[in-house]
């Protein structure tokens, strides 16, 4: 394995060099970033070539105002709030729903199956899954959806806030960062979209996107790979993540997708307002649309005083450079989502420590 | 039998009466039977070979009650043994609390029971006292166990941080993270739960073998909560000193890993009840490993690292497979599953 790894440090060595600038490739995947970080992998790369952390947790790119939403419902005593673990900490206005878990019905359940196992165990409630992530996750709330359908389990209710990635990968290169010199594309996402999903960024924008797993070494080899295209004036769509992504991805999953979701303008925490970014369930499904059940409409949030979680999730600052980060913000005590889930970046940052490579803490 | 009438605690076994009496004489007492116990004295008189003792006491909180590989009443001897132990003491005896909800059904108490007395006989302890009290039903998860424990101290052993020097070897005595990835992926249903097996087991034996043939051990610790995470950076803390770790040589179970990333956890973080971590001088490694590798207990013993001097502030530090490094933090509570 370290053979391969110093070819790839070699290969990008090489692309520093004959750029003769700074490189700037974003990872849009949470579990890229966590393995980033827990590889130390950025102790192993040139100094020259900087990792961002884009858009690809979803719990932080998920917008305050819908935090809002979830806490606004979890106060009804007819409510049971159904959520991913990660996103019970995520303050938003009077608490979390962790603080408000002794005094509101909150479980935390793995997947949607849960959720509707939870709806059919307390009929009683009206049972509202707080439906985030990427189209990984989609297709799984599309299922519940459609057994809820065929099982008659009206008290089930989908808070959706999923989101498509290539939206969000458009819009950074729009308005926000025009910095980033390529894209590290996400594995999982990736399975169910298939790489060629990201053909317009590399067709409008001429970046590279390179499809890698998890592993260090593929993660490694990949940025490897994005050097290579950089240094040769490419830009091409490439999958280093073998036989499991392919160009069209999977296309049952995309189909219960589309059956339940249609795409829709949606609000991101740093990104804001961004074009058919994220899914709503489609009119024949209106009845377990919690907004319209409860008649409530999802207003963009504010963000904490002095929280930068924004500025992180488009690439345009380090964690350490926030004046929360360590201090007021902390995993314990978080101001903003980044710092909430495993995934964040800001979290990461925290818990594995920077860069290092001297053996000292790097804060900056 | 008074009891037999009842298959539940009711809340009057804790009243002191005769259903208390009941309680002890014919459920508990024939399960822990030993002559200092069966005096049912306001406490239990040990005739100790040495006035150095080592004297500790844990609760149990567990949920599930049961997991594979153990159970709350195997975890509670084996978790206070395990603190004697790695104090440098041989556990000899442990105190027994019970504090049962009100309904909790006496076959399970049974069984707990019957997993005490096993636990204790096989590491060699008795239970020479105890206490039982019954709380209305809501007020407990069951049942919730608390043991306290007497080790005598083995002669010239004397372990501790500050003993602690550069070039120290660190040595585990076997797999991390399988107690907590088993109890996890039980309570959260996770399917291959069948294959994660929790490593509950009391490690005085094996301790005790340890320091009384070697002399270089300098300090040891059993990585429960927090895991092998927080216990080097308690003791990178308390001496003053960094600690680095090689990820290659840390034995971890395939399934654990494969569990732990699937829900985003770090293993060096995860729970463990039948390993010690041993702070050993250089010269006396390869005899500690021998010694763990020819026990049951430490047949994936490995050396994982060692201490160095501290540059900045006391650091834990990873080396990496792929030949980067980073830090280990003290883990920071609770670690929530992640989304996808």
């Amino acid at each position: 394995m370290l053979d391969r790894i110093h070819k790839a440090q070699r290969v990008m060595e090489a692309a520093c060099e004959s750029l003769g600038r700074q490189i700037n490739i974003m990872e849009v995947c949470g579990t890229h970033t966590v393995a980033i970080f827990r590889n130390g992998i950025k102790s192993v790369l040139p100094e020259r070539l900087k990792l961002l952390s884009g858009p690809g947790c979803p719990v932080c790119v998920t917008d305050q105002g819908y935090i809002d939403v979830v806490l606004q419902l979890a106060e009804r005593d007819d409510c049971l709030i159904a959520t991913y673990g990660d996103m019970i900490r995520v303050p938003g206005k009077g608490g979390s729903l962790e603080t408000k878990q002794s005094r509101a019905d909150v479980k935390v359940v793995l997947s949607s199956e849960d959720a509707l196992q939870l709806a059919k165990d307390n009929p009683e409630k009206k049972v509202v899954f707080v439906a985030v992530g990427f189209e990984t996750t989609t297709p799984a709330t599309a299922v519940a959806v459609t057994e809820a359908v065929e099982q008659g389990v009206d008290n089930f209710l989908v808070l959706t806030a999923h989101k498509l990635v290539v939206p969000a990968m458009r819009a950074l290169l729009s308005a926000k960062n025009d910095n980033i010199d390529a894209f590290l594309c996400p594995g999982h996402v990736s399975v169910i979209t298939g790489y060629g999903a990201f053909a317009e960024i590399v067709d409008d924008f001429g970046r590279p996107c390179v499809v890698a797993g998890f592993e260090a070494l593929q993660i490694i080899e990949g940025l490897a790979e994005i050097c290579r295209q950089l240094s040769e004036g490419k830009a091409e769509v490439t999958s280093i993540y073998g036989a499991v992504v392919t160009e069209k991805g999977n296309v049952a999953a995309q189909e219960i997708t589309a059956e339940c979701f249609e795409p829709a303008d949606g609000y991101w925490r740093g990104l804001g307002k961004i074009e058919k970014s994220t899914l709503r369930l489609k009119d024949k499904y209106s009845r377990f649309d919690a907004l319209k059940r409860f008649n409530i409409t999802e207003t963009p949030g504010e963000e904490a005083k002095g929280c930068r979680c924004g500025e992180v999730l488009c690439g345009l600052i380090d964690p350490p450079q926030c004046s929360l980060f360590e201090k007021s913000c902390t995993p314990e005590q978080p101001v903003g989502a980044c710092m909430v889930s495993s995934e964040g970046a800001c979290a990461a940052w925290f818990k594995y420590g920077g860069i290092r490579k001297s053996g000292h803490r790097v804060s900056g | 039998m008074e009891t037999n009438r009842h298959d539940r605690i009711l809340l009057a076994h804790g009243g002191g009466g005769k259903l208390t009496d009941d309680l002890i004489r014919h459920h508990i007492l024939p399960k822990l039977k030993n002559d200092t116990l069966a005096e049912l004295g306001d406490s239990a008189k040990l005739n100790l070979t040495s006035e150095k003792i080592c004297f500790t006491t844990d609760s149990y909180v567990v949920k599930p009650l049961f997991f594979n590989g153990g159970d709350i009443g195997k975890l509670a001897v084996c978790g206070t043994i395990n603190d004697l132990a790695v104090a440098g003491s041989r556990p000899v005896a442990l105190a027994l609390s019970l504090i049962i909800e009100e309904g909790l059904e006496f076959e399970l108490l049974e069984k707990i029971l019957t997993s005490i007395s096993r636990a204790a006989a096989k590491n060699n302890v008795n239970i020479v006292t105890g206490d039982t009290k019954t709380v209305e039903a809501g007020a407990a998860e069951k049942i919730f166990i608390n043991t306290a424990g007497v080790g005598v101290r083995l002669p010239g052993v004397d372990l501790g941080c500050e003993r602690i020097a550069p070039g120290d070897k660190i040595i585990i005595n076997g797999t991390i993270g399988d107690h907590g990835m088993a109890i996890i992926s039980q309570r959260e249903g996770i399917k291959f739960e069948s294959q994660l097996q929790s490593d509950c087991a009391g490690i005085g034996e094996l301790t005790c073998k340890l320091l009384e043939c070697s002399r270089g051990i300098r300090f040891m610790r059993d990585p429960t909560r927090g895991g092998l995470a927080a216990t080097l950076n308690e003791i990178s803390r308390d001496s003053g000193l960094s600690i680095e770790i090689c990820e290659g040589e840390i034995p971890i179970n395939p399934t654990v890993q494969t569990a732990a990333d699937m829900l985003g956890f770090d293993v060096l973080a995860i729970a463990n009840e039948g390993k010690f971590v041993a702070i050993v001088s250089p010269e006396s490694a390869d005899d500690c490993l021998e010694i763990c590798r020819n026990h049951p207990l430490g047949a994936d013993a490995g050396v994982i690292g060692q201490v160095v001097e501290t540059r900045d502030v006391p650091t834990v530090e990873l080396m990496t497979r792929i030949g980067g490094r980073r830090i280990v933090q003290m883990p920071y509570g609770r670690e929530l599953p992640r989304i996808c």
